[in-house]
């Protein structure tokens, strides 16, 4: 701290500072702690809170330990964000390696800016591409079913939509990670190792996939973890059968008006994501410092 | 797209007859060049067609944006755009709550990255992780934070929470790209003009900022589309207000017409002229040496 204050006199490095500290009080913790506090807390009519009943207890969470559905609703949902996850590599890392490796600057360039356009623009509206293409009397269905490859339409709302659609919203924050850290290896390498006898996939599993490691680790987190508090792709894209525990949480908020419930399944989701994002780092043996910058 | 990710190993020509035993040989090597085409071609489609189809449906006389069946071609839509007062309304909120967005997330995007890279060791690392976590925290997570704690202290939903909510993790994304150009900064500059008599804060306008103005540049950028687009966290925050993407999705469940696939198609036609723009710049300053050092 003193340093800013020496390097920037006084008033200007106090200014900073003070900033900083805003933020992150302000805007980061204390509403995160807030939020704890409602979790905490029974949801209670105006005139008795802090009355007798306004005491902490844990009763919030068990509601959704309890619930017949909402656990369950949770499951699903780190189990489809981890799938999300896992598509979204498998499509991204090819397109990532040939970026980073095979491709000349020109080719690079080019396609970076087809990649960064339909990303520049609104989440909504891609969502809204995925729904005008899945809609029952929509393009897919006709196509599919004028090449034969189905007797009738299919209702491709729901778990399969919010798939296609979270697969593509999310796609950049995937591909850019792994393109930028395989672009940073040494093509010798491949060709030693193609020297020395290794195949293909032999090159990817020992040389390339562990020198890409802290991208694959970075657009696994960023995916998993957008992917998981999505609300957009799941509302626009689902059906009654593939709700998304963001759906939950604003229920809670916006229709049934009980706050602190919502509150505590969003720090069951805020829980979930850490635990993700930390065993995610861990797993790959990458730090923080690296993975975000 | 003439390279593929399989080196090229025997390049050297076949004599006639082995040619037959030569292919039989190189399978291995062409099998995963033509995967790699086919998969190509499936990436980009996968990319492009959703927004093609989007961008195509504006024009079908069909009340319901879509391509099949074709109902004849009319530029109506987009004249009904023009006429849409909802839509400017909607516009017009967005972009106050991202002129204001970035008037926070500028100035405490840069404060944060100049304390952060002045500190050493364990307070260093503490302090990032606390900086970067808006990103890792899920939007709704953040929209539900902020507005819990804000409209405890009197800040109910509308345009100034949106502002909040916004900055809380559009700061953190301004932190990594200052910090990022800080990196490079020569701090015997600073030196060298204290040396020469000019004050620390004539020193932070005249040499720092100039030299950030790049990553500042690019961080308004960032902000503008970053707010714009969002849609998780405004959707809690935001009172009665309605901001683009929340009148996007709003009338995607009640009432879709392809007026909102023809503001689609100028926000495509806008991204697209931007991304030109911006790679035409960038191309020019790498060509004239010594500009944008």
């Amino acid at each position: 701290m003193n340093e800013i204050t020496q390097r920037f006199g006084r008033p200007l490095g106090a200014c900073f500072i003070l900033l900083v500290l805003l933020w992150l009080a302000g805007l980061v913790l204390v509403p995160n702690l807030t939020m704890l506090d409602f979790a905490l807390r029974p949801n209670l009519p105006a005139t008795q809170l802090g009355g007798p009943k306004d005491g902490y207890s844990f009763d919030n969470f068990l509601y959704l330990w309890n619930h017949p559905s909402h656990g369950w609703i949770f499951l699903k949902t780190i189990w489809s964000s981890a799938l999300v996850t896992v598509l979204t590599f498998l499509i991204c890392y090819p397109l990532a390696y040939w970026l980073g490796q095979v491709s000349t600057p020109r080719q690079t360039s080019a396609l970076l800016v087809l990649l960064t356009v339909p990303y520049l623009m609104n989440e909504v509206l891609r969502g809204l591409a995925w729904y005008i293409i899945l809609a029952f009397d929509g393009p897919l269905n006709a196509a599919l079913v004028h090449l034969g490859l189905l007797s009738e339409p299919v209702r491709w709302y729901g778990d399969g939509g919010v798939l296609a659609g979270m697969a593509y919203a999310y796609l950049l924050f995937m591909l850019l990670p792994i393109y930028n850290s395989v672009s940073t290896l040494d093509h010798a390498q491949i060709d030693a190792a193609r020297d020395l006898g290794a195949g293909t996939l032999r090159i990817h599993r020992r040389v390339v996939l562990p020198h890409a490691k802290v991208g694959i680790a970075t657009g696994c987190v960023f995916t998993f973890m957008l992917a998981a508090g999505s609300y957009m792709a799941p509302a626009l894209l689902g059906a009654p059968g593939s709700r998304w525990f963001t759906q939950l949480i604003y229920d809670w908020f916006f229709e049934s008006g009980n706050w602190n419930r919502g509150a505590a399944y969003g720090v069951t989701l805020l829980v979930l994501c850490l635990v993700a994002v930390l065993g995610m780092l861990r797993l790959f043996q990458v730090n923080l410092t690296s993975a975000v910058k | 797209m003439t390279d593929m990710p399989i080196a090229t190993a025997n390049s050297h020509k076949p004599a006639s007859p082995l040619r037959h035993r030569f292919l039989a040989s190189r399978l291995p090597d062409v099998l995963p060049r033509l995967a790699f085409r086919l998969y190509f071609v499936f990436f980009l489609t996968y990319l492009l067609l959703p927004l093609l189809i989007l961008a195509a449906a504006t024009f079908n006389r069909s009340s319901f944006p879509t391509i099949v069946p074709w109902l004849g071609t009319t530029d109506m839509w987009i004249a009904a755009l023009f006429r849409d007062g909802e839509i400017l309304k909607a516009l017009g909120s967005s972009a106050v709550i991202a002129a204001g967005v970035i008037a926070i997330s500028l100035p405490v995007g840069t404060a944060a990255a100049l304390v952060l890279t002045s500190l050493h060791g364990r307070a260093r690392s503490v302090l990032y992780a606390m900086m970067v976590s808006p990103l890792l925290t899920p939007g709704v997570v953040i929209g539900i934070a902020t507005l819990l704690f804000w409209r405890k202290v009197g800040v109910g939903g509308g345009v100034a929470l949106s502002i909040l909510a916004q900055s809380s993790f559009i700061i953190s994304f301004v932190m990594l790209m200052v910090a990022a150009r800080l990196q490079r900064f020569d701090r015997t500059m600073e030196d060298a003009a204290l040396g020469l008599g000019a004050s620390r804060v004539y020193v932070f306008r005249r040499i720092l900022l100039p030299f950030l103005r790049p990553a500042l540049v690019g961080a308004c950028f960032i902000a503008l589309l970053q707010s714009f687009e969002n849609y998780n966290t405004t959707l809690f925050v935001r009172g009665t207000e309605t901001p683009l993407t929340i009148f996007i999705a709003s009338k995607v469940r009640a009432g879709l017409t392809p007026v909102i696939n023809a503001l689609g198609l100028m926000m495509m036609v806008a991204t697209v002229i931007g991304a030109v723009l911006w790679e035409v710049v960038r191309h020019r300053k790498r060509s004239t040496p010594g500009a944008g050092r």
